[in-house]
């Protein structure tokens, strides 16, 4: 039988290490600290992984995928991190290096230490169920908590995205809707009740957040938007807009406008038992301009208010805006960027089709006739 | 035949269905049969021998105008989606709103 000193000679015997200054040389290597979860938020390594050794076989795999890729494990002092790179190599990890002397050399050749933000106890057990997803953990929660998102419109889709946006805990929601309460709302508008009936939706809709989730800043327009005050709205700095419009004026200023400001939008549409979702992101994929170039004549654009809608389907609509927009703040999964989702609730059928830029798109093709606001009354009417 | 899937604001034109039959080889022989069948449905899609403008028509998920338009070859089995833009959301429908005018800064807005 080994003695511990005996075995971590044997496991330093069958692994390479690395000091500082030579880690620091290996350019892209993937940095992991196998630490313990209290010794990781006293500081760690800028730009390190946290796999704590107790979980490296079972985590290692989604959280560094490429084996080829090279990979410095380091802990506190260089012992903890050998046993680890005898397990990545026994996992077919091709390039491992354990960082000699750890953490504590690091720091002590004064080479840059990051010191985690971490969530407060009551925030741990909120959003545990978001910390628990690989994708997401502590690290996407406090991205979510920075992100900045702004609605639309607070009615038939604006209601889901509202609610699970600031369950989520997107920390700050802007609401942009110039409507009051009605109750033709409450079949579908979920985030309004009998009680806000009358009161402006924005003021209703942060009511209902606020009793949700007071983590949520929420910032309120009521106004409705238009090319005079789109641009003020948008410099406030919004990390995506969920567009829940309900006309085509509004649908193409949204377009217009969060082109010139490079912001991502996830568009939404309903109408009886049809829905559309698609992600316009500027650069790098179409815009609503691309998609449809033109509005359809008056008789061909009936809105939800003239032509009814199912009030189940914003929600199922809004809540697809919801999961594409979560995902452009984590920065994770697939977005519906190119791709057009197409509902259908009678039958529960869903379509996708491909949309692609337009090179000669009049806003964000290669030679743009449209760089400024134009009447967007008068462009939609004249059709 | 083709199936043909037809847009929630063309289902009048259509006597109400939600897909519709047509043949042809390629999409212009499709659509100048879905005239002779439909021709409400027909003329708002294809008129003067062109695709109208606010409509996009796929073909088997793809745009038709990133293929080769109405030339674009159509098979049996293959599904053709029409599909003219839906604003439907959750504002006030068009007559109420206006461009350009001026709107007093919202009260609650939050200060960056």
């Amino acid at each position: 039988m080994a003695t511990y000193r005996e075995l971590l000679e044997q496991t330093k015997a069958g692994i390479r290490e690395v000091d500082a200054r030579g880690a620091r040389e290996l350019g892209d290597a993937a940095w992991v600290d196998v630490r313990e979860a209290d010794e990781w938020q006293e500081g760690h390594i800028p730009g390190a992984v946290h796999v704590p050794r107790g979980n490296l076989e079972s985590r290692i795999e989604t959280t560094v995928p490429d084996k080829s890729a090279p990979v410095v494990l380091y802990c506190a002092s260089g012992n903890r991190s050998a046993f680890a790179a005898q397990t990545l190599q026994q996992l077919g990890y091709d390039d491992v290096y354990s960082l000699t002397g750890g953490f504590t050399d690091w720091k002590r050749n004064g080479f840059d230490v990051t010191m985690p933000q971490v969530l407060s106890p009551d925030k741990r057990t909120r959003y545990s169920r978001h910390l628990l997803i690989p994708e997401i953990g502590e690290e996407g929660q406090l991205k979510l908590l920075d992100s900045r998102i702004l609605l639309i419109g607070a009615g038939g889709l604006g209601s889901p995205a509202s609610l699970y946006l600031a369950a989520a805990g997107v920390g700050r929601l802007g609401i942009v809707d110039a409507d009051i309460v009605d109750e033709t709302n409450l079949q579908r508008q979920v985030v309004h009740s009998l009680e806000g009936l009358g009161a402006p939706k924005v003021d209703s809709a942060k009511k209902a957040i606020a009793a949700l989730n007071p983590d949520v800043e929420v910032c309120t327009y009521r106004e409705r938007l238009t090319s005079d005050n789109v641009d003020r709205i948008l410099d406030e700095g919004w990390d995506v807009i969920v567009d829940g419009a309900d006309n085509f004026p509004t649908r193409y200023l949204v377009n217009d406008a969060s082109v010139w400001h490079d912001i991502p939008v996830v568009h939404g549409s309903i109408y009886r038992f049809e829905g559309q979702v698609t992600v316009f992101k500027p650069r790098e994929g179409p815009c609503y301009r691309c998609l449809f170039p033109e509005p359809p004549p008056p008789e061909l654009a009936p809105s939800c208010a003239e032509g009814g809608v199912l009030g189940v389907l914003p929600g199922i609509v809004g809540t697809l805006q919801t999961n594409e927009a979560l995902k452009l703040a984590l920065g994770i999964g697939e977005p519906l960027v190119g791709r057009l989702l197409l509902f259908d609730a009678l039958a529960t059928e869903f379509d996708e089709v491909r949309i692609e830029r337009r090179p000669d798109c009049p806003v964000c093709g290669d030679q743009p006739t449209i760089t400024e606001y134009v009447d967007y009354v008068q462009f939609c009417a004249a059709r | 035949m083709t199936v043909v899937r037809v847009p929630p604001v063309l289902r009048q034109e259509a006597g109400g269905a939600r897909e519709v039959e047509a043949a042809g080889g390629t999409l212009r022989e499709l659509l100048e049969d879905l005239n002779a069948r439909l021709p409400a449905l027909g003329a708002r899609v294809y008129a003067q021998g062109e695709i109208q403008p606010f409509v996009n028509v796929y073909v088997d998920g793809e745009d038709v105008r990133t293929r080769d338009g109405l030339e674009t070859p159509v098979r049996d089995g293959s599904t053709v989606i029409l599909l003219p833009a839906m604003a439907g959301g959750s504002l006030a429908p068009l007559d109420g709103v206006r461009s350009r005018a001026a709107e007093p800064p919202s009260a609650g807005a939050c200060r960056l």
